[in-house]
């Protein structure tokens, strides 16, 4: 019985990471604040690093916590306390799009069923885990170039933000 | 339900759910989380399709995408602290006369 359990625990958790994950990306649409929505991005990334680690990728699920909880929602966190709390868009929640938007939304659904019940997704294949060792050996001897590349648009990046904020000093003195 | 198909289902849902978002909040900012929402979603697809075909450049690219998605919510959120600087909210209506 404990054998059993313990044999098909990765099983059990992935989906229970999974479903959570969605519940959370659930509550991205309808909580009201942008801070509540803010957290509930963040748990739906946590729940996704649980699923990289569970399916042998450690190294991503790393990189989401470090560049994507960390970085980017730490960012994006203090910009919403930056803000002001009485704009009216921080109390009604939904724009004129919402029903369209849900019509909309619930053709893609249909379709997407539709497609998991023809068997448009493959099912099986190797899920073998590799380590960060094969990674870094293709991503330094293939990709040097792509990683080089990555870098120049940081630097483009943070060229690109500076300018920004030279445009909002120049009209706002 | 396979394991690849399942997490495939979370990958799609996560995209429409974040799709869904972008089209019917109304604040900028939550806007953003949405089109993050939609990033992760292709993120995990590419990364099971990398584990079905037991390839390492599907990892290669995760890489890259998440140092993109830094470069691009760098930008993004001065250029939404300007324009709510200019106009004062961040309902995205009220910005329906930018042109070009």
């Amino acid at each position: 019985m404990l054998e059993t359990f313990l044999g098909n625990l990765d099983k059990l958790l992935l989906v229970v990471f999974g479903l959570s994950a969605l519940v959370a990306a659930a509550m991205m649409i309808v909580l009201r604040h942008p801070m509540q929505v803010a957290m509930a991005l963040i748990s739906t990334m946590v729940f996704l690093a649980g699923i990289y680690g569970l399916v042998g990728v450690h190294f991503i699920a790393a990189f989401q916590v470090l560049i994507y909880v960390s970085a980017v929602m730490v960012f994006m966190v203090y910009v919403i306390m930056l803000l002001d709390v009485r704009d009216p868009s921080f109390t009604r929640r939904f724009s004129a799009l919402l029903v369209p938007g849900l019509a909309g939304g619930a053709l893609l659904l249909a379709a997407l069923a539709w497609a998991f019940w023809h068997g448009v997704f493959a099912p099986g294949g190797g899920t073998a885990a590799y380590g960060l060792q094969p990674f870094a050996i293709a991503f330094l001897n293939e990709y040097w170039l792509h990683f080089e590349l990555t870098s120049v648009l940081l630097l483009a990046a943070v060229v690109a933000a500076l300018a920004v904020i030279k445009v909002s000093r120049n009209i706002h003195g | 339900m396979d394991k690849v198909q399942f997490l495939l289902f979370i990958a799609v849902t996560l995209f429409a759910i974040g799709l869904l978002g972008v089209i019917v909040r109304r604040n900028l900012l939550v806007m953003l989380m949405c089109m993050e929402l939609m990033l992760n979603g292709v993120i995990l697809s590419l990364v099971t399709f990398a584990q079905q075909t037991g390839t390492t450049s599907g990892a290669v690219l995760v890489f890259l995408i998440f140092v993109v998605a830094a470069a691009e919510i760098a930008i993004a959120i001065p250029i939404v602290l300007l324009l709510v600087r200019q106009k004062h909210t961040l309902e995205a209506a009220a910005y329906g006369d930018l042109k070009g």
